[in-house]
């Protein structure tokens, strides 16, 4: 029911990027074929891409790998991974077998292919990153193979050609009580085995899963996965290795390094750009100044923070406002109503001070004016997690940033007070909260904020079928939190069926 | 030249076997094997930093310093000879050993590092070629001086600039570490951290008698006798076939640990290249006990028995009987609870408390016993075969070796180094000789004042001018000689090994 529409390219860059995509148009290079589904990325792409088709892949990627790793930091089992990862995957990086026979077999696989390689061009910089990297892609590449079609995995994995040595019946025989006691089975199971180095398989050995001969592992059948799991790790991180080596000596594009840059970057908290339709609320009547105070009970914390701020001192510091109105530039706030909506908590200081000292910023910030671009671009995009999160960190009388970031530099204690005020008391989710910001998971903690705060209204679109995964997908942008708080709490108030995006102006 | 050495010097020598009273000596040390130190990390304190910066400065000697090697071996002779340095050709002075000298004196650990420890072994040990190469050059070594000070990332290009630096600084021990990526003395000047990172190591095992104490009952704290040095001798066949037979390893050396327990060095290289996930992974294979000693049950292992598991209740069921019955007798009066505890079947458990609450001082033999005769007698509500595999557990439980995996699981954790003396007990880290392991006797490990009188004592006469070691006049010579052979049939395999690449490396380049 509610439409997403992640427009993730910010409308200044995209005007380049079209002129780019002229020069960028003619792939002369040749395509590859792709025969399976599933993909080791051992060769790497040939043929030309436009810099947007770069960009969205990248990003659609990304976001597949932020959501995967969100399921791992949340505990959900590999059940609800699964569960929780089909939409996100159909959304952003959808992959069908061979006998979907679908027309856009290829160009699927084709985003697969590239996606992978610029995210590894893009994460080979540190070891950090690609550890990171690696973990994520190959809890990426186990859920596709668990679900791929079982002939079609048969032939992917004979075609890797992994040195496997069968173990014939001879063999079979001799140790035929060693290798059912090994493998858990029953006697009489018919079942094959083949044979490896036992350093192929070592989360097996280290369960006592397999049989051990002389160094070699007598592995099941059925524990192929974690075989061809483990050898897609090993390869990976050699070949992360081995860019991590040559990025310095890469002749890089100066249109591509800009963009690898602020992906390696989305990696910290993955970026969102605003989305327009974020400020399209379906119900939600044209906010005025006045119905800010009741609207911060849907607002994140980073916004609560600046609201309370706000009312207690009747002013906020230069970074905040600016933080501040673009927020509420996002949910919906004209900018009449938000000249107001400053005017009138500015307590202190008289109507010259602030036509003269605040005015023009407010305006400035929602492109009314300031130079061409900025009002054709209608003044900046509300901030994003990730900006917040990588911004300096707030100075004394400064509120702006994340709190989760910026109340936990020495203690816990000022986030967890600010919790309680705010109204979560629930014991084990503060707790979780805390693990959380050890951790400098601090949009985890956000979401888990999020959940438990809306726990009823979310059982219930989840039970009833009317939000689908994606609509509850991790939240990345202060806006889509308002946003989706809104929409949940105001359930079967006339707004359901109504799609945003057309709403009319009054 | 005899040395005036009085025979009453060395320690540990009472009747009883015991070596708890030789104890005082910072018993504290003997726990830090394994923990002290982990990851690579800069100096802990100021002062040892300090330290470790005056150590660096005083490691770069001159070259002409260097001594030759302490004999010649025919098998690695020294590509080109070398002047023989001072302290080498003459005799050395003698040492004063009255009857309260203990073996941590200094001058007791310079005459041992001068003439006893086999430095030239040790290299080739660790260096894996008749010449010197990165494998030993980059090696960390760390080193426990007399005043507790601890010295990482000390490395040295050659056995002798180790031996030069043993003397200068006496060492009460020192520690053997990985093969970094580049020299650990020049780590702080590497541009990029990630430069120095560690490369290899032998496979790594800890028993220690600490994890026994809760079932061992002859002995307390560091102490230990024959009867529960059993516990050890167990671990060691244990561990060593299933190293041999499971994983495929040749070449591993057990060493005593100078008190109460084992190390064990498996040195293939093919041992010595595993990463962190797969060292944890034989670790994992390797440990069976699970949780620490709050009584509950710490076996908890599927049937079919994994076949690595089956081998080894083999192999323990025959010591559970004599070690574990007759000499530990666990189960005596009050704490046969333990045992009733383990039995899953409510009405035996009610059968044997009343058996043995009339007689509790029955021996832990006869308890044992009683669990069959009375479920003969039909006091089991369960299967037999609960039963027989509740018994299986509890032999495990009582028997299987108890590692200090966390020792294994890291490719750079430190472990002491074989002969190194025991700063506790002045016992000199012997290799154990597993195909006569049950013969290996702990209390009768030479302590360095020991073998000091040893030499003074020597009867034998040189002969053909070939000069005899001061080591062959003592009784570490079996030791060492031991060693000698475990090193050569390392040393051939690596030459093989060598060879099959570089043939394997000429193919690939034919096309
Ligand atoms: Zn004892």
């Amino acid at each position: 029911m509610i439409r997403h529409d992640y427009s993730r390219v910010d409308p200044k860059r995209r005007a380049d990027i079209n002129y780019k995509k002229r020069q960028f148009a003619k792939a002369e290079f040749q395509q590859q074929d792709y025969e399976h589904r599933l993909n080791y990325y051992v060769l790497p792409p040939t043929a030309e891409i436009t810099l947007e088709e770069f960009e969205t892949w990248a990003i659609n990627r990304l976001k597949v790998l932020s959501e995967l790793e969100a399921c791992g930091f949340r505990n959900r089992s590999p059940e609800e991974t699964a569960e929780y990862m089909t939409s996100i995957l159909n959304k952003y990086l959808p992959l069908r077998s061979n006998s979907s026979r679908s027309q856009s077999l290829q160009e699927e696989r084709k985003k697969d292919h590239y996606s992978h390689f610029i995210l590894r061009l893009a994460f080979s910089a540190t070891e950090d990153l690609r550890r990171r990297f690696s973990r994520l892609e190959t809890m990426l590449f186990r859920l596709r193979f668990k679900d791929d079609d079982l002939l079609e995995r048969r032939d992917f994995v004979s075609s890797l050609k992994l040195e496997w040595e069968e173990v014939g019946n001879a063999e079979k025989r001799e140790f035929r009580d060693e290798l059912a006691a090994a493998g858990g089975s029953k006697k009489g199971d018919e079942q094959e085995w083949f044979k490896v180095d036992w350093e192929r398989v070592p989360e097996l050995v280290e369960q006592r899963k397999v049989f051990l001969k002389r160094g070699k592992a007598y592995v099941p059948q059925r524990e192929q996965m974690s075989l061809v799991v483990a050898e897609f790790t090993r390869r990976l991180d050699e070949a992360l290795e081995l860019t991590a080596r040559a990025l310095p000596r890469l002749d890089e594009d100066d249109r591509l390094a800009p963009i690898l840059a602020h992906l390696s970057q989305s990696f910290t908290a993955p970026d969102a750009a605003y989305s327009s339709s974020d400020a399209e609320i379906d119900g939600l009547s044209a906010i005025n100044a006045n119905a800010i105070d009741s609207l911060t009970q849907n607002f994140p914390l980073c916004m609560r923070n600046l609201h309370m701020t706000l009312r207690a001192n009747s002013h906020l510091k230069h970074y905040g406002r600016l933080q501040y109105t673009l927020f509420l530039k996002g949910i919906g706030l004209s900018l009449d109503e938000c000249i107001v909506f400053w005017r009138r908590s500015f307590k202190l200081i008289t109507d010259e001070k602030f036509q003269k000292e605040y005015r023009y910023n407010v305006r400035h910030s929602y492109g009314d004016v300031g130079g061409d671009a900025n009002r054709r671009g209608r003044g900046y995009t509300p901030y994003s997690c990730q900006k917040l999160l990588t911004e300096a960190l707030p100075g004394t009388g400064q509120a702006h940033g994340c709190p989760y970031r910026t109340l936990t530099q020495d203690s816990v204690e000022p986030l967890i007070a600010m919790l309680q005020r705010t109204g979560v008391a629930d014991r084990d989710v503060l707790k979780t909260v805390k693990e959380d910001v050890a951790k400098k998971r601090y949009h985890v903690a956000c979401n888990r904020v999020f959940e438990h705060a809306h726990k009823k209204e979310i059982k219930k679109v989840r039970d009833d079928g009317s939000w689908s995964a994606t609509d509850l997908d991790t939240i990345v942008h202060p806006n889509t939190y308002f946003k989706r708080s809104w929409l949940l709490k105001h359930l079967g108030e006339g707004n359901a069926g109504v799609v945003g995006g057309d709403k009319m102006e009054e | 030249m005899p040395h005036s050495v009085t025979p009453g010097s060395t320690p540990a020598e009472d009747s009883s076997r015991t070596i708890s009273q030789v104890e005082p000596v910072k018993s504290e040390l003997d726990t830090q094997d394994a923990h002290m130190a982990d990851a690579p990390s800069p100096a802990d304190t100021p002062a040892e930093a300090q330290a470790e910066e005056r150590m660096e400065k005083q490691a770069k000697v001159n070259l002409e310093d260097m001594f030759d090697g302490e004999d010649s071996d025919p098998e690695f002779p020294s590509s080109a000879p070398q002047p023989k340095s001072e302290a080498e050709s003459s005799q050395p002075a003698p040492i004063r050993i009255n009857p309260r000298s203990v073996f941590s004196d200094p001058e007791i650990m310079k005459a041992f590092y001068q003439r006893l420890f086999p430095f030239r072994y040790l290299f080739q040990w660790l260096n894996h070629s008749p010449s010197p190469t990165n494998d030993f050059a980059h090696r960390e070594f760390a080193f426990t001086l007399p005043n507790d000070a601890y010295l990482r990332y000390q490395s040295f290009p050659t056995a002798d600039l180790l031996r030069k630096q043993c003397l200068d600084q006496l060492p009460s021990r020192f520690e053997i570490g990985p093969v970094y990526s580049a020299n650990p003395r020049d780590r702080k000047t590497l541009r990029k951290a990630s430069s120095f990172r560690p490369l290899a190591k032998e496979l790594v095992f800890d028993i220690d008698m600490t994890d026994y104490d809760d079932i061992r009952t002859c002995c307390t704290g560091a102490s230990i006798c024959h009867k529960c040095w059993a516990f050890i001798t167990m671990a060691i066949k244990v561990l060593d076939v299933a190293l041999r037979e499971d994983f495929g390893f040749k070449h591993i050396l057990w060493v005593y640990s100078g008190r109460r327990g084992a190390h064990a060095w498996v040195c293939d290289k093919r041992a010595r290249e595993l990463d962190d996930t797969k060292r944890r992974a034989i670790a994992g294979y390797l440990e069976l006990l699970k949780g620490g000693d709050q009584g509950g049950k710490r076996v908890n292992v599927h049937r079919p028995l994994h076949p690595h598991l089956d081998r080894s209740l083999n192999i323990l069921k025959e010591h559970f009987q004599a070690s574990i019955l007759h000499e530990q007798d666990p189960w005596t009066e009050e704490k046969s609870a333990h045992l009733l505890n383990l039995l899953p079947d409510p009405t035996l458990r009610a059968a044997l408390q009343k058996k043995w609450d009339s007689s509790p001082s029955r021996p832990s033999a006869s308890k044992w016993a009683d669990i069959d005769s009375v479920a003969k007698s039909g006091a089991l509500s369960k299967s037999s075969k609960d039963l027989l595999e509740a018994k299986q557990d509890i032999v495990l439980e009582y028997t299987y070796p108890r590692l200090d995996a966390e020792v294994s699981k890291k490719l750079n954790h430190l472990l002491k180094s074989p002969f190194v003396v025991h700063p506790g007990t002045g016992r000199v880290c012997v290799p154990i000789d597993t195909r006569i392991v049950e013969e290996f006797d702990p209390l009768g490990v030479p302590t360095v004042t020991q073998l000091l009188t040893e030499i003074d004592e020597w009867q034998g006469t040189e002969e053909d001018g070939k000069k005899v070691q001061d080591w062959e006049k003592t009784s570490l010579k079996p030791y060492i000689e031991f060693f000698k052979v475990f090193i050569a049939g390392l040393l051939k395999e690596e030459k093989s090994g060598l060879k099959r690449e570089r043939e394997e490396g000429t193919e690939a380049m034919e096309f």
